[in-house]
């Protein structure tokens, strides 16, 4: 019963979607109050439906409802909770419902926050956001529905794939979603301001707690994930250039490009149409990601079983969202005239280069995970572009961008003298190149690369802090805007990142070895001993947990108990890594298959300064919510001139 | 500054920006592209040993082999079949008569020696270069990668 009034649900949310998506632009155009105020009722009664079908699927996953095939498909009676609920979006049906949902929810947060906004471009924004909706709601109903029903319902269900049970991966999609989804409204915003043919300063503010919000939590999203992948695979690698993981990262740098050209909006009324295209782009790039990991067209490590079909209705609705997109922008476009003039050396001029630089970065991502495709298309050899390819293109122009981003927060608006900022940056230039060189004498002569990339994390943080602590005695840190405090954090934080990537990426030591019990090894500048191999039962699983004894100058140092489990249901083993770290330092530890008379093959990393890579993420999302936390977001957005605009409030 | 100058210093910039990456893009693409063959495509072509490529097909049953922490395994479109020495622990969901992708080179002894074996989330995934190295071979049955 439940499972039916789920779909009832989302059959009645398309029929509203449609009702949205169309008359409130009618309103809009003819200047209709009533049918413009349609717009947010109708997204109210939108969330409110799709809530209702998330919660009727949720339902069927915790009270493991066995007569629907995709509680079957993914989820067992013996699994513990958590992994129930999140098995509601660990899969393709569930997770394209996860995407209404958070979509829905946005289009609520619109309606009920967005009440400084003219009604017009609200209406219009709530349009666009309809007209998406439209499109996942069908896409859910028509290709992938999550209520199926099977007959007669087996006793018990295939259980989720032992990879997804686990807690990194159990919020790793509804961050990632949060982030993409969240752009639709950026997405929106620019649609409404085109069909408006106006985009100023107001629109900017309007904007930018939308796109810092989504792009936050698309931080956090690809964190976790980053995270998920480094602790369960056990490759003791964060990062692999995959094509899903890719997808993530491009409307990341999209975004970031965008969360910058909308200050020179915001503050000085240039980069208007600029601006514009970047939104819809951005957007555009969190559709393309959906579409390449939904397709399965491209080989990846993390690809799940897949439907020609559905990769086709992605693929339509993209060309469509873009499409319309861009057509629409070269026919307004022309209409929003450049405000500001400025000189290349100035604060606006550095916000330009940010936004190159980041462009670049994403079109590299883009040709380098695309390229196979296009190769296979026109030539039909199968290739594949890996971490070699991406190491080559993207660091150096990651590298000029880590370069200036320090200078560029010195530079005054509109026209600025590049030699003073220089000056002030002496100091945190000197350090940087000090710790690079230490880096690569010291530590390892042969990584020259990873000793340059190092000291250029080290610039990051020198830099962004001289900047800051250059404000604070110029003013007090209270009467600092949050904005500005939030972007210090963040900048900061990014060379965290990049410190981390770099000590880990170049610094690392492996070692595999196959071992008995009792038998010792040397590993980097520890000593390595397995003491144990004893049999476990978990809930769902049984395993095998190794304990094995590190030592550091003949004292104990730590003892890492990796695990080999054996999923029951699926006859699927999975090896449980075991982490010591102390924030500088992860010591990382997998069992492999074995027994006692053969040993088991244990592998084990040294990675340094790994932690800081998460940390240093999750730093950065939390600096993107100090400055979401600024007061000049929440009130005082700038009223319009226009008397149309008076009119509307 | 009139903002006609202003835009031509735009271009040059861009343009100088674009430059640098289409010939960091190009050199990189020449040098860092993998290419994939499957056995029977293998057999045609002669690749050089200390090449580096992907290969893929299905693991052939009863030919996986461990010794110590080295694993010695065959992988097969079922018309040919390759050698594949790996030393690392094998993915989770690796096993005889799955699909699997390996990315290394040739060793003198004409066998392959894997540097990754790539590794799948999901047991119902084929590889679309496996699905196709299948197919090529005329032994792909329609349905057999999907669930």
């Amino acid at each position: 019963m439940i499972p039916e009034l789920g779909q009832y649900a989302l059959i009645l949310a398309l029929a509203v979607a449609i009702v949205q998506g169309s008359l409130p632009f009618v309103g809009a155009a003819r200047g209709d109050i009533r049918l413009m105020a349609l717009g947010r009722s109708a997204a109210l009664i939108q969330a409110f439906l799709v809530i209702g079908a998330f919660l009727a699927l949720a339902q069927a996953y915790v009270t493991s409802d066995f007569s629907v095939a995709n509680v079957v498909a993914n989820s067992h009676s013996a699994k513990p909770l958590i992994y129930k609920i999140s098995g509601v979006w660990g899969n393709h049906e569930g997770s394209m419902l996860l995407w209404a949902l958070i979509l829905a929810l946005f289009g609520a947060a619109v309606a009920l926050f967005g009440s400084n906004l003219p009604d017009s471009l609200r209406a219009r924004v709530l349009g666009v956001q309809a007209l998406i909706g439209v499109g996942f709601l069908a896409f859910i109903l028509f290709t992938s529905n999550p209520f199926e029903r099977v007959s007669p319902a087996p006793p018990d269900g295939n259980g989720l794939n032992p990879l997804l049970q686990d807690p990194g991966l159990a919020f790793h999609p509804p961050m990632l979603y949060l982030g993409y989804v969240g752009f639709s409204v950026t997405y929106a915003f620019a649609i409404a301001a085109l069909l408006e043919g106006r985009v100023d300063a107001a629109w900017a503010r309007w904007v930018r707690p939308w796109t810092l919000a989504a792009w936050c939590f698309l931080t956090c999203g690809i964190a976790l994930g980053s995270w998920w992948s480094y602790y369960i695979l056990g490759w003791g690698g964060f990062w692999f250039w995959d094509p899903v993981e890719n997808a993530s990262l491009m409307p990341w740098l999209a975004g970031t490009a965008l969360l910058h050209s909308a200050i020179v909006v915001e503050k000085r009324d240039a980069l208007k149409s600029w601006t514009v295209l970047l939104a819809i782009l951005t957007f555009s790039l969190s559709l393309l990601g959906t579409f390449l990991v939904r397709s399965g067209v491209l080989t990846s490590v993390h690809a799940f079983a897949t439907d020609p079909a559905r990769g086709i209705f992605i693929l339509v609705f993209l060309l469509l969202v873009t499409g319309g997109g861009l057509a629409l922008y070269a026919w307004q476009a022309p209409k929003l005239a450049g405000g500001g003039l400025f000189q290349p050396i100035s604060r606006e001029g550095a916000l330009i280069l940010n936004n190159l630089l980041l462009c670049t970065l994403a079109a590299t991502v883009l040709l380098g995970t695309l390229y196979p495709l296009f190769l296979d298309l026109i030539t039909g050899a199968k290739v594949s572009v890996g971490p070699p390819f991406f190491n080559a293109t993207f660091v150096p122009i990651a590298m000029a961008l880590f370069a200036a981003l320090c200078v560029g927060p010195f530079l005054n608006w509109k026209r600025a003298e590049l030699w003073p900022a220089l000056v002030r940056l002496r100091a945190a230039f000197a350090v940087s190149v000090i710790a690079a060189i230490v880096a690569s004498v010291v530590v390892d002569g042969r990584a020259t690369l990873a000793a340059i990339t190092f000291g250029f994390g080290v610039w990051l943080i020198t830099g962004s802090l001289t900047e800051f602590v250059g404000r604070a005695r110029r003013r007090r840190l209270s009467a600092m805007p949050r904005s500005t405090i939030g972007m210090s954090i963040s900048h900061t934080a990014l060379g965290f990142v990049v410190l981390g990537a770099a000590a880990t990426a170049a610094w690392n030591h492996e070692l595999i070895r196959t071992m008995k019990i009792g038998d010792t090894a040397e590993f980097a500048d520890l000593g390595v001993k397995l003491a144990s191999v004893v049999p476990l039962q978990g809930p769902n699983y049984v395993a095998e947990r190794a304990s094995i004894t590190i030592t550091k100058n003949g004292k104990f140092f730590t003892t890492l108990t990796p695990e080999r489990r054996l999923f029951t249901v699926q006859q699927r083993q999975l090896a449980e890594t075991s982490i010591h770290t102390n924030l500088l330092l992860d010591i990382y530890g997998t069992l492999g298959e074995g027994d006692a008379d053969k040993g088991w093959t244990i592998r084990l990393y040294w990675n340094p300064l790994a932690p800081w890579i998460w940390l240093g993420a999750g730093l950065c999302a939390f600096g993107g919510f100090v400055s979401l936390s600024d007061r000049r977001l929440r009130i005082g957005a700038p009223r319009r001139s226009r008397p149309l605009a008076q009119a509307a409030e | 500054m009139t903002p006609k100058r202003k835009r031509l210093w735009l271009l040059v910039g861009s343009l100088g920006v674009l430059c640098v990456a289409a010939a960091l893009v190009l050199t990189a693409l020449k040098d860092n592209i993998v290419f994939f063959y499957s056995p029977s495509r293998l057999a045609e072509k002669h690749v050089t040993a200390g090449h580096r490529f992907r290969i893929g097909g299905l693991v052939e049953n009863g030919s996986v082999h461990k010794e110590g922490s080295e694993a010695r395994f065959r992988v097969t479109d079922l018309k040919r079949s390759i050698e594949v020495v790996y030393r690392g622990i094998l993915p989770d969901l690796f096993r005889e008569g799955q699909g699997v992708i390996a990315e290394g080179t040739l060793s003198a002894d004409g066998a392959f020696t894997a540097r990754e074996v790539l590794a799948k989330h999901d047991e119902k995934y084929m590889p679309p270069e496996v699905a196709k190295a299948l197919k090529e071979s005329g032994r792909w049955q329609e349905g057999s990668g999907k669930k």
